[in-house]
């Protein structure tokens, strides 16, 4: 289509939407009627076309692949765009969980509804845009621009403090982004190309690459989140919007993770092997440390918010084992999650919009008035726990499985949070679904409605099934993963020779 | 027909868990019934086909599971001799249980969902007793946690049942982490998690030393004592026991198949399935037997003064498995399985009784409210004194040829550990006889509410019912016998209690053992202990049977001849009595140990890390000073969202002008 490819077609199909709906009147009844079913279609829309997109995918290679390449403001700065096996899997999980954010926002948001179905949209190219790029300013344009819309979805449509946590959010994130941008323009001075796929066969001194592994780490540090700036997290989460809690557990800290594999790994080898034991301590601290903070917590969003930094350990964990289980249980772990955690967030968002409270201590026997949604929870639950049989355990296993290969230390601490994962989930479940049903406020609370039945339904059935089968996940990343793994070995090694040569 | 055997209870679960609305209570009670029924038949198919018969061992593989780089997992049914014994344990326990509780539970309102979760804790405990690696016996392991979880805490609206079904599940969360450490190492070892690789790669790892967790230890024993540690969690072995006796919080039934028949005894079966790796690593197996005869001692002392019938029968199902690591600690793995076997069938049959009583005295659990119940409620007195008979090894029962075999096989081992194991467990068995025959002394003979206290213990199990019978105390109405459909289960269980030792003696661990296991169970070739025990002293052989009268003396003559000296005893040993009334502190000792710290470590992160040094120090510190506001909260007004909104764009707009005057250089 006008000369470009299916990947062009994902990350402008929802500005076309977006396009729409800013010729729609917001204020009147039909005209929300035909916002919220434009931004419906939309998103099902660009989920069906990013299908066909995985339907021409293939997983034999580790080749970037449906790939475009225009010029853009001269030379080297250009247009690319192309996927592989490791971003693939991002590009359908952004696909598939836009559709279930507008429909969470269905009947819950009244106020300004076509700036923030506009503001989803927009922020859905922009995610696609993240996986896609393969230009380090383009991705870098994505990345940064990506914030915009989150900062204003938590800004104007959050809840009492989302000021100050939408304040955070972005003081966060821009400060770890602008040492990226440093990083990237020494690149850029060094190489003269912002080719992504020209850098991945560039090798750095060893001197430069500490320092611009570092720029990198800061930003994806910050995204991730990782400990210690991960504070940012439970605040914007609390304060966030349903569906915008679902894109930032869902989407946006995967672009961290999906940066460490994409930039740090295979650009600065060296620097990360230099810097794995810090990651690794620094993921033990999160997975104990938030775990720890999770048992104690007392607003549900908060708890799960800390859960998900939790989990994040697991993916530095696994990704800087830089072994294939340790690599390819990163990448499921953080689509299991995506999945997970959104899930989780949309199930306080069906409490919340009923009670208007993420107080704990506010509920308690919702399994009386509440089997459906009892059952829903229960399957989170317990894949947010990593039980066998459920998509969280996979990515669980593997991360450490991998580590162990890599550390016994980091996989024995790392290990102990499947200890403290059932504290706090089971402690949150029990608070909020067991016990006696004796608050008056919640005599009357309704079970799941059709629209929330067609939310959860097709999310619990997508994490048994990656539970049992999680094939289809890991064989599309297990070439590309393969490859990354080979060619960091073969990094490491050449130094290692160069060093032990007379002479240098 | 294997395939069958595994996922019929599956098809049950979901059938009554998704539609037990749409079809009734009745309907989904006799579906999971009749599939369960179905599941046991094709089990004793299976059994005799592969272990008396010539069907050869086999793996059938379902499908793949995980497949990432040389780690290769797959779901398959790997079914040998060992795994038909646990086969028919389950389902037929299982299959028991489902009839037994469509009379124990049927005035209560959500019978759908408790036969849904009976059913989907067979399937889980299938898939853990067929699986051919590690990590779908991880699965089955923590699928039976899950159920056991969900079963404990059935009745949601006591904070005792759901407190306890939490803890259950965490303390074998403890367990697992050893499990799964144990995994990684095995795989870090041999590149494989499957069993057949992994035997194949033992003799390699039992002379290995390995450099790990900053230690240089033998490979093999680091494996046996990480895999041990989950066997520990789910045999509720000392230290990680405290979470069995607080289960007695579910209903009788779940007491019945899943805290004493089945479940409980997966780490026993885990030994032994992995008897290529612990045979082969004497330290780890003196560590099994050491912990197997303190948990059978310990176990023990506590079950002597416990009031709560359930409790005495969950402390005594502690102790009885403490036997099975002996005699695995010993090398005898068929002794193991063949008291795993047996057990099953006299633990379930206690447990069942016992829930008949419950039923009869309407869930009253306080055998000091009890007393004279054998008049009233003949068939189960008769039924439990079997049980008792065969728990404490009469002559001819079940009990007495497998448990006193462990006995005789402490005694014949030459590890370093035996003997304190043997000490331990000849001292548990005369206490198994005394705590035993008080509990049929205390309920079924003297008079109703002798030793009767008030307020206590009334309605334990009822809370959740709310029925007609929650505001009346169980003994001002006349016991009544339990309705057939669960005595029939009792009638059963009873046979096997009777029976099963005296019939499968042979195969399991005499003359027929070489025939009958097959390569299911592998012995080093320096494992004699069989034949050791063919030499042990006739006294010794008859110890245990000593003990066992000795303690039916004692207990008849402190609750039969002389009433009233058993109060006057514990008055007089005072702490002694509490010491062991209260299980040794061990609660409480773990509460403060465990518990306490961790929400204190909780809130010294969230509140001293989070909030004050990193917030305090960095971000909001920061946002004061831009702010200009003094206080926590930055109260900017909501238009300046915008203006950074703008910021960041112009920041971009920045960024490309540098770019194009930096990009035409």
């Amino acid at each position: 289509m006008f000369g470009f490819g299916i990947l062009t077609g994902l990350i402008f199909l929802p500005l076309v939407g977006g396009a729409f709906i800013l010729t729609q009147d917001g204020n009147s009844q039909s005209g929300a009627g035909n916002i919220r079913w434009a931004a419906l279609l939309t998103t099902l829309f660009t989920f069906v076309l990013s299908l066909v997109a995985w339907s021409r995918f293939d997983p034999t290679t580790a080749a970037f692949q449906m790939t475009e390449s225009r010029s853009w403001f001269g030379e080297g700065l250009g247009y690319r765009l192309g996927v592989d096996g490791i971003s693939m899997p991002f590009v359908l999980l952004t696909t598939f969980l836009m559709p279930f954010c507008i429909l969470a926002s269905w009947e819950t948001i009244t106020v300004r509804i076509k700036e923030y179905m506009i503001a989803f949209l927009v922020l859905e190219a922009l995610m696609i845009g993240v996986f896609c790029a393969l230009d380090l300013v383009l991705f870098y344009l994505f990345f940064e621009g990506g914030l915009i819309p989150m900062f204003l979805i938590i800004g104007i449509w959050g809840g009492k403090r989302r000021i100050y946590a939408s304040f955070k959010f972005f003081l966060y994130t821009l400060a770890g982004s602008l040492l990226m941008l440093i990083a990237i323009m020494a690149m850029y001075a060094q190489t003269n190309t912002t080719d992504i796929t020209v850098l991945l066969h560039t090798h750095f001194a060893a001197s430069m690459q500490t320092w611009l592994w570092l720029g990198f780490f800061a930003s994806f540090a910050v995204k991730m989140p990782m400990w210690p700036v991960h504070t940012w997290l439970p605040d914007a989460h609390v304060e966030a919007p349903t569906a915008g809690s679902v894109i930032l557990a869902g989407i946006l800290l995967k672009m961290g993770g999906y940066g460490f594999i994409r930039f740090s790994l295979p650009m600065f080898p060296q620097a990360s092997e230099y810097f794995a034991p810090m990651v690794f301590a620094l993921s033990i601290i999160a997975i104990i440390y938030t775990s720890l903070v999770a048992l104690v917590q007392e607003d549900m969003k908060k708890l799960i918010a800390y859960s998900s930094v939790a989990h994040m350990g697991f993916v530095t964990m696994g990704l800087f084992a830089m072994n294939q289980q340790g690599v390819q249980g990163a990448v499921f772990q953080m689509v299991s999650h995506g999945l997970v955690s959104g899930a989780l967030f949309l199930c306080v968002g069906v409490v919340y919009d009923r009670m208007h409270t993420r107080d704990i201590a506010a509920y308690g026997g919702l399994v009386k008035r509440m089997p459906l949604y009892a059952v829903a929870l229960m399957v989170f639950t317990m894949a947010n726990v990593g039980l066998p049989g459920t998509s969280g355990f996979v990515g669980e296993f593997l991360t450490l499985i991998g580590a162990f290969s890599a550390n016994s230390w980091v996989a024995l601490f790392a290990t102990s949070g499947v200890i403290l994962s059932a504290a706090y989930a089971l402690y949150l479940y029990r608070r909020v679904i067991f016990g006696v049903l004796d608050k008056p406020s919640l005599a009357g609370i309704a079970d799941l409605s059709v629209r929330e039945i067609v939310l959860l339904v097709p999310l619990i059935a997508l994490t048994i099934y990656y539970g049992v089968h999680p094939g289809p996940v890991l064989d599309a990343s297990a070439v590309s993963v393969a490859e990354l793994v080979k060619s960091y070995h073969a990094a490491l090694d050449l130094t290692k020779t160069a060093l032990l040569l007379p002479g240098h | 027909m294997y395939s069958a055997i595994v996922f019929l209870p599956l098809l049950g679960a979901l059938v009554a868990g998704g539609f037990g609305a749409q079809l009734g209570a009745r309907n989904s009670e006799i579906i999971t019934t009749l599939l369960l029924g179905a599941a046991a038949v094709l089990s004793w198919v299976a059994f005799i086909g592969i272990g008396f018969g010539h069907t050869p061992m086999s793996v059938p593989v379902i499908a793949n599971w995980i497949n990432v780089g040389s780690l290769k997992i797959d779901w398959a049914l790997r079914i040998d001799t060992l795994t038909c014994v646990m086969l028919v344990v389950v389902t037929t326990v299982s299959s028991l249980v489902h009839l037994y509780s469509i009379g124990y539970m049927h005035e209560d309102p959500s019978r759908q969902r408790f036969f849904s979760y009976l059913s989907l804790f067979t399937f889980a405990m299938l898939m853990l007793v067929t699986a051919n690696n590690l990590v779908q016996m991880f699965f089955g392991w923590e699928g039976v946690g899950l159920a056991s979880y969900l079963l404990i805490g059935f009745w949601y609206e006591k904070p005792s049942a759901n407190a306890a079904a939490i803890k259950a599940f965490v303390v074998n969360r403890v367990g697992d982490f050893g499990f799964a450490l144990g995994i990684f190492l095995l795989f870090a070892l041999t590149g494989s998690v499957s069993l057949d690789t992994i035997f194949a790669a033992a003799p390699g790892i039992a002379t290995k030393t390995i450099h790990v967790f900053g230690m240089d230890v033998n490979a093999m024993t680091m494996v046996c004592l990480l895999l041990f540690m989950g066997a520990m969690g789910k045999s509720a072995q000392i230290f990680l026991h405290t979470w069995l006796p607080d289960a007695m919080e579910g209903p009788t039934p779940v007491s019945a198949l899943i805290h004493a028949a089945t479940m409980v005894t997966a780490g026993v079966f885990m030994v032994a399935r992995l008897s290529p790796l612990f045979d082969q690593s004497p330290v780890a197996l003196s560590f099994v037997i050491v912990i197997g005869g303190l948990t059978a001692f310990f176990a023990a002392t506590v079950g002597l003064v416990q009031n709560d019938i359930k409790r005495v029968i969950a402390y005594s199902t502690c102790s009885q498995l403490g036997y099975m690591f002996v005699a695995m600690g010993a090398g005898g793995y068929s002794l193991g399985i063949f008291h795993l076997f047996t057990h099953a069938f006299f633990k379930a049959l206690l447990f069942l009784g016992a829930g008949s009583v419950i039923h009869a005295m309407h869930h009253e659990q306080d055998m000091r409210n009890m007393g004279g119940l054998r008049k009233d409620i003949p068939f189960t007195f008769w039924m439990m004194t079997i049980g008792t008979l065969a728990l404490t090894g009469f002559p001819f029962t079940a009990g007495y040829y497998s448990k006193d075999a462990i006995i005789e096989a402490a005694y014949a081992s030459h590890r370093d550990g035996a003997v304190f194991a043997w000490l331990m467990v000849v001292l548990a068995a005369g206490m198994t006889s005394f705590y035993s025959w008080r509990l049929v002394f205390m309920t079924f003979f003297g008079t109703r509410g002798a030793n009767a206290v008030a307020g206590h213990g009334h309605g334990d199990d009822h809370a959740a019912h709310g029925d007609d019978h929650a505001d009346e105390h169980g003994a001002h109405h006349a016991p009544h016998e339990s309705p057939m459909v669960m005595l029939v289960p009792l009638a059963i269980l009873a046979l096997g209690a009777l029976v099963a030792g005296f019939v499968f003696k042979n195969a399991f661990i005499g003359e027929g053992f070489g025939e009958f296991w097959k390569s299911a169970i592998y012995l080093a070739p320096s494992n004699h202990l069989l034949k050791d025990m063919e030499t042990v002293p006739g006294f010794i052989s008859l110890l245990p049977t000593l003990m066992m009268l000795g303690g039916f003396a004692v207990a008849w003559l402190m609750y039969i001849r002389y009433p009233g000296s058993a109060a006057r005893m514990a008055q007089s040993n005072r702490l002694l009595y509490n010491f062991l009334l209260n299980k040794w502190y061990f609660d409480e000792l773990y509460d403060f140990l465990f518990v306490r710290p961790a929400f204190w470590l909780g809130r010294l992160f969230w509140k001293g890390g989070d909030v004050t040094i990193i917030d305090g120090l960095g971000i909001d510190n920061l946002a004061a000073r831009i702010g200009d506001v003094s206080g926590q909260v930055v109260r900017l007004q909501s238009g300046y969202v915008y203006h950074y909104a703008f910021a960041m764009l112009i920041g971009v707009a920045a960024f490309i002008s540098w770019y194009l005057v930096g990009g035409v250089h």
